[in-house]
């Protein structure tokens, strides 16, 4: 794919922080969504004609339901801890992708319309009517946000940048200004049923592909089931698993690791897609909608347990959000969390002594991990707090002789974004992905020099689609980037079924269920 | 009695009712206002009283301050600190007897009044030399700071400059407690200090101030993770479930 022409930040060893550029991204917008991509998520097709007005209703509206929203447009109170924890703000230098900035795009109409303050002395306490200018930054700054959270884990009140930017985008959405990446998407999940646009028979056919694939590899008949009534592992992974590189290697990974665990599991046509656009609009609604097919999927096909695939906003939703949006799951196993992260599944084989791992054939590498801040910053893995850190850490290094951490202040809940969250994984923002990787690139780039690592793994499907694009801006290869179950695929032994001689022709007909 | 007894006697009434039924209002307001989805920025305590020490950290200690940035953090904590001290001192305004506590910690309360005006002015010195926090200051970021040294310096320039008559001044505190309103010494620094004092107290609902209330209402700081264990539904959200 060819690279678009853009200025590329040279790697320092050390991150600076620019000095205050203002609008020098107030040119970054992503496609307007057209008719045919709002209207199915219940949106106008194009702005409305009182458009202030339905946007002054909607933020009342929001602020009602959304204690996030009105406590954080009170609370700041401008002591600029966040202002140098933004990637976007380090990769540009535009002011407004700082992020008390940012929020003050949505705070100062807030406090025009609903505060006495604002009302009375606007000059004074920066209250501002909401005009098509203010609208136009809203657009163009609202998606310069990945909704990553880092700026709340440096906030003395908590304040959530990506809690102002989905409400920021909700109300242009009820104005008719929606954003095509996702609106397109989410449009497409309620038509075919994942992002890709995937349907049932290319699934069937590329999950048969992969069985023959690692048939022809390990010669052991390891299965890729798809709708198995009364599997008792339901899968819901991003639909990117299923045919882009390097996702696919997670994919085959994960069905290595049900092998060895001998238990029974399916993929749904149903919820072929774990990841759910609707948190990046801030749209309760469709992201509620989005989540109720994992709970069609999981009744229709009588599972006991859920686990998810790699894919970082989608474990957050998963994890933080499942149980409110389609809960109860009260029809399933009590003995397991629901949902379950494939890492938890994988770690818990590798701390029972279940799975054969031979490390020696991840040699060729030397690794790293990205902690992706959906993960890292808005969920959990494991009993304890911090376990979404540790356990794919674990599992990496149960699999692999090599690894090296990147800088402290770049990993865990310091974690930078790959540049891509948030609904930004589009060509249109492509300098905005480009510059807002920098941070994560230059810690890349010292461990490469200073360690020898080669490979980055991630457990998100945004990020290893981000750097597949990314990495080779900044002179790295794009197979740099790798899947945590990829490593895992790698080096597990597998152990031959009693059916793995026969002739291949013999067991097509076999069940799948045990 | 006289016009400027009367005066300030019916300032601090206002000013005590904006204070506490703007608080009131707003808290009540952030407390019925539904969380909807559980979002505290992880890693998060998993339970209740882990919250509450976490809490406790961020109001006690500014921990996310102090990994945000090292200077802000020192400057605030000291004025904080400092401003804790000098209201702690200025309980005897308010108390007959004193109780212990307070009595013992008056001389500190003078060493807490220095303290708020240092802190202040390291905070207020970054908003002219940090050029990312001077494009995020506005006029009101640079008033409440004024407000604030203006109150603190009045404050000191009565202990050590223009002495006033403290007796009195304690008499005037408890006459209003009591509806039974003394004489008030019209000092020129006193009547400045406490003038300051009551504009503080009338903006404090209307401002930024409402970062005190806020960090308990927050969220992202305020909730257990443990959403796979316990389902979390707001009100507004139960009619989806039909």
């Amino acid at each position: 794919m060819a690279k678009v022409k853009l200025e590329v930040p040279e790697l320092q060893p050390y991150l600076e922080i620019p000095a205050v550029t203002p609008g020098v991204m107030a040119h970054s917008r992503p496609f307007v969504a057209k008719p045919e991509h709002q209207e199915p998520l219940g949106f106008p097709g194009v702005l409305v004609d009182d458009w202030q007005e339905k946007a002054i209703d909607k933020m009342g509206d929001l602020l009602g339901r959304y204690r996030s929203l009105r406590v954080y447009l009170d609370a700041c109170v401008k002591c600029g801890s966040c202002t140098d924890k933004c990637h976007y703000y380090i990769g540009t230098g535009d002011p407004k992708n700082m992020p008390v900035a940012r929020q003050d795009l949505l705070r100062k109409v807030y406090r025009r319309y609903f505060t006495l303050a604002g009302k009375y002395f606007p000059k004074l306490v920066g209250a501002e009517d909401l005009t098509q200018e203010v609208l136009d930054d809203w657009y163009s700054y609202f998606h310069q946000c990945s909704q990553c959270r880092r700026c709340s884990v440096f906030c003395p009140y908590g304040i959530d940048t990506a809690e102002i930017s989905m409400a920021a985008r909700e109300i242009m959405d009820h104005i008719g200004v929606g954003q095509k990446y996702c609106n397109e998407i989410i449009a497409k999940v309620y038509k075919i049923g994942n992002n890709l646009g995937l349907p049932g028979p290319a699934l069937r056919d590329t999950l048969e592909g992969l069985e023959e694939d690692v048939f022809d590899d390990t010669g052991v008949k390891v299965r890729y089931p798809i709708d198995v009534v009364g599997a008792d592992i339901l899968l819901v992974t991003p639909s990117a698993d299923f045919f882009a590189e390097p996702h696919v290697d997670g994919l085959i990974g994960y069905g290595k690791v049900f092998h060895e665990a001998g238990v029974s599991w399916t993929l749904s046509t149903i919820a072929s897609e774990a990841a759910n656009f609707g948190m990046f609009i801030g749209s309760y609604e469709n992201m509620r909608r989005i989540s109720q097919r994992i709970r069609e999927a999981a009744i229709a096909l009588k599972v006991k347990r859920i686990v998810f695939g790699e894919c970082g906003h989608a474990w957050r939703v998963a994890y933080s959000f499942l149980n409110t949006l389609a809960g109860p799951w009260d029809f399933l196993d009590p003995n397991y969390p629901v949902p379950q992260h494939i890492c938890e599944f994988t770690n818990d084989l590798i701390q029972r002594g279940k799975l054969n791992l031979d490390k020696s054939q991840n040699d060729d590498m030397v690794l790293t991990f990205h902690d992706s801040c959906n993960v890292a910053r808005a969920s959990r893995m494991g009993p304890d707090p911090g376990g979404q850190f540790d356990i794919p850490r674990a599992v990496i290094k149960a699999v692999c002789n090599n690894f090296h951490d990147m800088d402290e202040d770049t990993i865990r809940e310091r974690t930078f974004c790959c540049g891509g969250g948030g609904g930004l994984l589009t060509d249109d923002l492509m300098e905005l992905r480009v510059k807002g990787a920098l941070p994560r690139m230059t810690a890349l780039n010292n461990v490469i020099q200073e360690k020898g690592v080669t490979h980055m793994a991630a457990i998100c499907a945004i990020c290893k689609s981000q750097f597949t694009k990314v990495l080779p801006y900044y002179g790295m290869e794009m197979e740099q980037i790798v899947s945590v179950h990829q490593l895992v695929s790698n080096a597990i032994i597998l152990t031959p079924g009693e059916d793995d001689d026969l002739d291949e022709d013999d067991d097509e007909s076999e069940d799948d269920e045990d | 009695m006289s016009f400027l007894t009367l005066v300030y006697a019916s300032l601090f009434y206002f000013a005590t009712l904006v204070l506490l039924a703007g608080l009131a209002n707003k808290i009540l307001q952030y407390a019925r206002t539904p969380a909807p989805l559980k979002i505290p920025t992880t890693p998060a305590p998993v339970t209740q009283s882990g919250v509450i020490f976490r809490l406790a950290r961020e109001v006690v200690l500014f921990e996310s301050l102090f990994k945000g940035n090292k200077w802000t953090w020192i400057f605030g904590w000291i004025f904080h600190f400092g401003l804790l001290l000098v209201t702690l001192r200025h309980l005897r305004y308010f108390m007959d007897p004193v109780w212990l506590p307070i009595q013992l910690i008056q001389p500190f309360g003078i060493y807490g009044g220095m303290a708020m005006v240092v802190g202040l002015a390291g905070l207020w010195s970054r908003r002219f030399l940090v050029d990312r926090v001077r494009y995020i200051t506005g006029p009101s970021d640079h008033l409440i700071l004024a407000l604030l040294i203006g109150i603190g310096l009045t404050g000191l320039g009565m202990s050590f400059v223009i002495h006033v008559d403290v007796i009195s001044v304690k008499q005037f505190f408890l006459g209003l407690m009591r509806f039974h309103i003394q004489p008030l010494p019209a000092d020129p620094l006193l009547l400045l200090h406490m003038l300051l004092v009551v504009i503080l107290m009338i903006v404090f609902p209307f401002s930024k101030l409402l970062h005190a209330p806020g960090l308990f209402f927050s969220p992202s700081r305020n909730q257990v993770d443990n959403p796979r264990e316990q389902r979390h539904l707001a009100p507004w959200a139960k009619r989806f479930e039909q």
